[in-house]
């Protein structure tokens, strides 16, 4: 079944498009049906792809983890087998950052940067399928260990060695080369967007022009650059580990264990800004727009960001308080991680004098726009607990932890992905978005949100450690008030499918200029955006920007 | 128009160029912090690794106003049939004085092996000022069936260790040595954890 979504405009604009000179869009030649979505190399489309390859892993992930829910919702093992568990909540873990939220917002890049930068496409299009295509191979793959003997990976999506080398199932190997791909799907978008915004930008746009989503999105993409290639050298090691009898991470042939974890959180704490910084763009773009006024402080944004960027390689072993660092280091990456909140805290304060004095209403969009900044700012002062070296030794491993990093990436990166479909998806299709039907998803996405995560914070704090199928009876109120907002949370999440579908199907009409104050470049092209845009560059106006 | 494209496609070459030659870098940089993280480990001292080469006995007098508590703990391995004990859990010592502990090591099969007991020192700071003399974690060790085999640990604590550190553990850990581990599981599975 092919997705209706972009339609297809291309009819109309290619004389525009010949006018320009431009002889590589062969219309005439372009394939039908399934073939022109394995084929395309257009940056719509190809974000289209990504945006319901994300959509459908973000099921898959949620399904994973309400099972580990299901069974955490009695104390005592009731539903499934403890090693069955573990796999439930590895896979969760590794589809919602790798398959969930990374290709979630590399689609919203494929789709917005070319449009906010006036640029015709991306850069390479046709690297551009190829590192979009390598992720279905991934996943597959990776979904598959589930059906092997021995089990899927079941050593938690942080895969600390030896568990994952001398104790792990046999499907490890399978496990690292579906990482291996992915990795590399991520190191191609990277190159493909930082070679879009360095070179493809509208005659006259400086960089210190561009919106905030491509700031940061360029941002993330030196991250990629910077880590993903850790990550890749980590699971090569794991892989001679385990087959070519190295000893990397075995203490017996001279390696050690720690050393792993220094290697994985190098990568590791880079990888969650990676999954955030994207969004801060997102939340950037959207309060300006229903606060009626121009984003407060556009320097200090970027600035905040480049050095939240640079602040998060040295802070990698707070992951690892209780390795038993010398206290100089425990010292060292305390004070460093808590330097994050500096930055961070620039950004808060320009989200929030943004909506000071501004003519604020509450769109779909907007609704999860404010929620991020009140949600992520929870999750960002329980990091903030967890810095602190000494108190760490009481938190770490519990549920305090998965409480923490909850927040910061469901009402953080999810809920900036969400506001951003609801705002760009009246661009895309065409139509606004089913206003009563997106307002009754967010509700309850936030009801259900809290009642899921808000108690975790309350039983890590009590001792209930993390990853476990049972637990002590004291945390049973706790854990029975999270698997019910668990479910709760996950079935409103069908009504964002609901209101994708209806979206994509008709509705309102939506104008150019979709919402009234909405300024960047993507606003002038007509909507749904035509599958050419920008094949003459616009003139690009500087009078309503940022200086 | 056509010049612009020019520019532009040299542009992005040029960029594609760059980045990936920062993300081969960043691959053997990777690989280069192994290496690395060994050599930043015995130069500081972090992480309780301890440098495995005997040292000579520095004779410089002893400070009899201090006792250092010295404990330690042996570990076994999943693995290694192996037993491991330690004449004595924790012992006095002042600083500058050598001072020696016996450890067992016990083959509880009936086959020979080879296993190596890998040594950490807690708190880390103490690392560089612990010299040992003789220790049988210098080398892999060789059991036949049965056998025990005691191997003393001859150590001297510096005179200058800092004066807060009162106690010291010194934890050795049990690995079988793999390639030869490896044959005798053909012989004698049952006393082979199933790690291997």
């Amino acid at each position: 079944m092919a997705p209706k979504l972009p339609p297809q405009h291309s009819l109309q604009h290619s004389s525009t498009a010949a006018a320009g000179g431009h002889s590589h869009h062969d219309h005439a030649a372009q394939p039908k049906g399934i073939l022109r979505w394995v084929l395309t190399t257009n940056h719509k489309e190809i974000g289209s792809l990504y945006l319901i390859f994300s959509l459908t892993m973000f099921f898959v992930g949620g399904i994973f983890a309400l099972v580990v829910r299901a069974e955490l919702f009695q104390p005592g093992l009731q539903l499934i087998e403890p090693e069955f568990f573990n796999q439930m909540t590895t896979m969760h873990g590794l589809i919602m950052v790798f398959a969930a939220v990374m290709p979630a917002f590399t689609g919203l890049a494929n789709w917005m940067i070319p449009l906010q930068i006036g640029a015709p496409d991306m850069a390479l299009p046709r690297l551009n399928n190829f590192s979009f295509w390598l992720l279905p191979v991934a996943f597959t793959l990776l979904l598959s260990t589930l059906l092997m003997p021995g089990g899927g990976p079941n050593f938690g999506w942080t895969f600390y060695a030896p568990l994952s080398t001398t104790y792990a199932p046999a499907s490890t190997t399978f496990f690292i080369l579906a990482l291996h791909i992915a990795g590399i799907s991520s190191i191609l978008g990277a190159i493909n967007i930082i070679a879009t915004i360095l070179n493809m930008r509208a005659p006259g746009m400086r960089m210190m022009d561009m919106p905030l989503f491509v700031w940061t999105w360029l941002i993330t993409a030196f991250l990629l650059i910077a880590v993903m290639p850790v990550l890749a050298g980590v699971i090569t090691m794991m892989l001679m580990d385990i087959n070519f009898g190295t000893s990397f991470f075995d203490a017996a042939g001279g390696g050690d264990p720690v050393l792993f974890q220094h290697l994985f959180w190098f990568f590791g704490h880079p990888e969650v800004y990676i999954m955030i910084l994207p969004a801060f763009g997102i939340v950037s773009a959207i309060i300006p727009t229903f606060a009626r006024k121009p984003l407060f402080g556009y320097a200090s944004m970027v600035y905040a960001t480049a050095a939240i960027a640079l602040l998060s390689f040295l802070v990698w072993a707070h992951h690892m308080f209780i390795v038993g660092l010398p206290l100089t280091a425990e010292l060292f990456f305390m004070y460093s991680t808590m330097l994050i909140a500096v930055p961070t805290g620039v950004k808060v304060f320009n989200w929030v004098t943004t909506l000071f004095r501004g003519s604020i209403s509450f769109e779909p969009p907007m609704l999860f726009a404010l929620a991020f900044v009140v949600l992520f700012t929870i999750g960002g002062f329980s990091g903030l607990m967890l810095a602190i070296a000494p108190a760490d030794f009481q938190y770490h491993d519990t549920y305090f932890v998965v409480a923490h990093f909850h927040y910061v990436l469901v009402p953080g990166a999810i809920f900036a992905i969400m506001a951003g479909v609801y705002y760009w998806l009246p661009k895309w299709t065409g139509y606004y978005p089913n206003e009563r039907l997106a307002q009754c998803h967010f509700w309850c996405s936030i009801v259900g949100v809290n009642l899921t995560f808000f108690p975790m914070h309350f039983a890590g704090l009590a001792g209930m450690p993390r990853r476990i199928p049972d637990y002590a009876l004291q945390f049973a109120d706790f854990n029975m008030l999270s698997s019910i907002g668990a479910f709760f949370f996950g079935a409103s999440q069908l009504m964002f499918v609901l209101v994708v579908v209806m979206c994509v199907r008709g509705g309102k009409k939506a104008p150019a200029k979709a919402w009234e104050g909405a300024e960047d470049l993507e606003w002038s092209v007509p909507s749904p955006a035509p599958l050419h845009t920008f094949e003459t560059p616009p003139v690009f106006n500087r009078t309503h920007h940022h200086d | 128009m056509a010049v612009n494209d020019t520019v532009q496609s040299l542009g992005v070459k040029r960029t594609v160029i760059r980045t990936v030659a920062a993300l081969i870098g960043m691959f053997a940089f990777a690989f280069a912090l192994v290496p690395l993280y060994d050599v930043f480990c015995s130069v500081t001292g972090l992480n309780g690794k301890v440098d495995t080469t005997a040292k000579a006995i520095i004779h410089e007098e002893v400070d009899q106003s201090r006792y250092i508590t010295v404990q330690f703990i042996t570990r076994g391995s999943a693995g290694l049939p192996w037993r491991m004990s330690v004449e004595t859990r924790q012992m006095r010592v002042h600083p500058g004085q050598t001072a020696e502990v016996d450890f067992t090591f016990t083959n509880n099969s009936h086959v020979e092996s080879w296993g190596r007991a890998v040594p950490s020192v807690s708190p880390s700071s103490a690392t560089t000022h612990l010299r040992k003399v003789s220790c049988f974690c210098f080398q892999e060790q060789q059991l036949q069936g049965d056998e025990r085999l005691t191997i003393p640990l001859i150590f001297q604590l510096a005179r200058d260790l800092p004066e807060d550190i009162n106690t010291i553990t010194l934890v050795y850990t049990l690995y079988p040595v793999h390639h030869l581990v490896k044959d005798i599981s053909k012989n004698d599975n049952k006393t082979i954890g199933d790690s291997i």
